[in-house]
């Protein structure tokens, strides 16, 4: 089976387009809820004939939602780990569905149903993982489209409830609402001005945490950081929602103070640095894809404060997810080494930047 | 710094108030500082499964971890410490003090407040479905040696069959 993301409603990356509140600081929210199917082990535990059952079940429940009905189902367990990969960059699917991890390899019923700004992802380390995607800073919309898949699907397929624990899940770190609630913030204000420290460890006093561009066991490139609820049982949805919302708004004012300060006190050589990570973005023939964020964190600011115009945030998103590796080797039809993605990494950072600004790179 | 409210144990954390009548200042230990709903990086583990599989682990005699199985999923406390994962929403059933208990050192609370959940009305299950469903049981049961289990389970299925 190959792959056509052009299948999809938006491609997948409805989110990149820069719509929502705050969107130079905030790139997306992203809520997901996770279930299980009553009587059937969790997909850790269950045999393959048990996990291809559950995605029946779910496909039968999918295709009789009206507002579903042109989700586009993709086996992920069909696929090459090429073709995976690039889902999991795409943010699509997460790395355990992607079976990505040489440990543990694609379970068999692995796949995931993709609508507009929405997903399910089937035999995860859930029977089921719900999650909506939004452009810029925008939890109660994303969250209003959550509660109306978990209704249709819960109204259709029995979901592991427990009257004391709620919703069961296989990690207990879940259980409960099954709810993370995420939003992916740039913070190169606050790095720079090292005053991310105290704003992560303020993060952590009020019950939140924070992880890097790839969700869970990721590391922090380019100052972007997913902060999302830590806990999940004992406080209701609304509750966390608002919590996380409360905190983010201050966390955004804290990065636009930074901004300034930056401005004020260091001109020259913030604009220096800056200049020059766009320099190197438009001019180099090599870029590994660490270098790449960490330009692209400095350019982006740059348009932020208004020293580069003429970019917009949506080509910056587009750069930042189409310039991964499993990216260039698909626009480019066959698998690149290391040193070839990052000469083809380069090249297409120039053409995008050249188209843009409307100059020859 | 002592805390200011048990005057007993160290101050880990500063609560600092404004209000009308001006800012005040709170040094508070660990455990003051949680009655008041304040979490210090002490009470919010870092690795909170890592620190919940070390407490089933201190928590409970190697007898135990063994000795009471899953009856839908066969899977043990020695599983979920190996894995970190429990085997099915049974297993919240057959561990469930246990698990309370790891809960509330995880959330801080073991009692959902969220959204209330009804399942649909079950339409009656289509014989084929559940004999699936048992063969599954059968052979997880079989593989794990469970033998008293899966001549339960055998029996059931020629019942049904």
């Amino acid at each position: 089976m190959t792959l056509d993301l052009s299948l999809l409603p938006d491609g997948g990356v409805s989110w990149l387009d820069a719509s929502g509140e705050h969107a130079g600081i905030v790139l997306s929210t992203r809520i997901r809820l996770a279930r299980n199917l009553e009587g059937f082990a969790f997909p850790g535990r269950a045999r393959d004939g048990e996990r291809l059952r559950v995605l029946s079940r779910v496909r039968e429940a999918m295709d009789a939602i009206p507002s579903m009905n042109s989700h586009l189902l993709v086996r992920v367990d069909n696929l090459g780990s090429e073709e995976r990969l690039l889902l999991h960059e795409r943010h699509l699917v997460s790395k355990e569905l992607a079976g990505l991890d040489p440990q543990h390899p694609v379970r068999s019923g692995a796949a995931v149903f993709l609508g507009d700004g929405m997903g399910v992802m089937v035999n995860e380390e859930d029977h089921l993982r719900l999650q909506t995607l939004r452009s810029g800073f925008a939890l109660s919309d994303a969250f209003a489209d959550i509660e109306r898949i978990d209704e249709e699907l819960g109204s259709r397929v029995p979901f592991a409830y427990h009257q004391e624990f709620g919703f069961l899940t296989s990690c207990p770190t879940n259980t409960g609402t099954g709810m993370r609630a995420s939003v992916l913030i740039h913070l190169p204000g606050l790095v720079l001005t090292k005053e991310i420290g105290k704003t992560l460890a303020g993060l952590q006093q009020m019950g939140l945490t924070y992880r890097g561009l790839y969700g869970e066991g990721s590391e922090v490139v380019g100052n972007f950081f997913q902060i999302s609820n830590q806990t999940t049982l004992g406080r209701p949805e609304e509750e966390i929602i608002d919590q996380l919302m409360y905190v983010l708004r201050s966390v955004i004012s804290r990065e636009e103070d930074a901004r300034r300060v930056l401005l004020r006190d260091a001109g020259y050589i913030i604009e220096d640095k800056l200049w020059r990570a766009y320099g190197t973005l438009r001019y180099a023939r090599s870029l590994s894809f660490e270098e790449a964020m960490n330009y692209l964190s400095g350019v982006r600011l740059a348009v932020g404060l208004k020293l580069i115009s003429g970019l917009s945030v949506y080509t910056l998103n587009k750069l930042l997810i189409f310039s991964q590796s499993a990216h260039l080797a698909h626009a480019e039809g066959k698998a690149l080494t290391e040193s070839e993605a990052n000469l083809v990494r380069a090249r297409y950072v120039r053409q995008l930047l050249a188209d843009e600004t409307g100059t020859n790179g | 710094m002592l805390c200011d409210n048990c005057k007993e144990r160290d101050s880990v954390v500063t609560l600092t108030t404004s209000d009308a009548q001006g800012v005040t200042e709170l040094h508070l230990c660990e455990r003051c500082a949680a009655e008041r709903g304040i979490e210090t990086q002490m009470t919010a583990p870092k690795q909170p499964l890592t620190d919940f599989i070390l407490a089933v682990q201190k928590q409970l005699p190697a007898t135990l971890l063994e000795s009471s199985r899953c009856s839908f999923c066969s899977g043990t406390l020695r599983d979920f410490k190996n894995t970190g994962r429990l085997g099915c929403a049974y297993c919240y059933q057959t561990f469930e003090s246990s698990l309370r208990d790891l809960l509330r050192r995880v959330h801080g609370n073991s009692r959902h407040t969220g959204k209330r959940y009804q399942p649909p009305q079950p339409e009656l299950a289509e014989d084929a479905t559940v004999l699936s469903e048992l063969r599954d049981r059968l052979r997880r049961a079989v593989e794990q040696e469970q033998f008293e289990e899966a001549a339960r389970l055998r029996d059931q299925i020629r019942v049904m069959e």
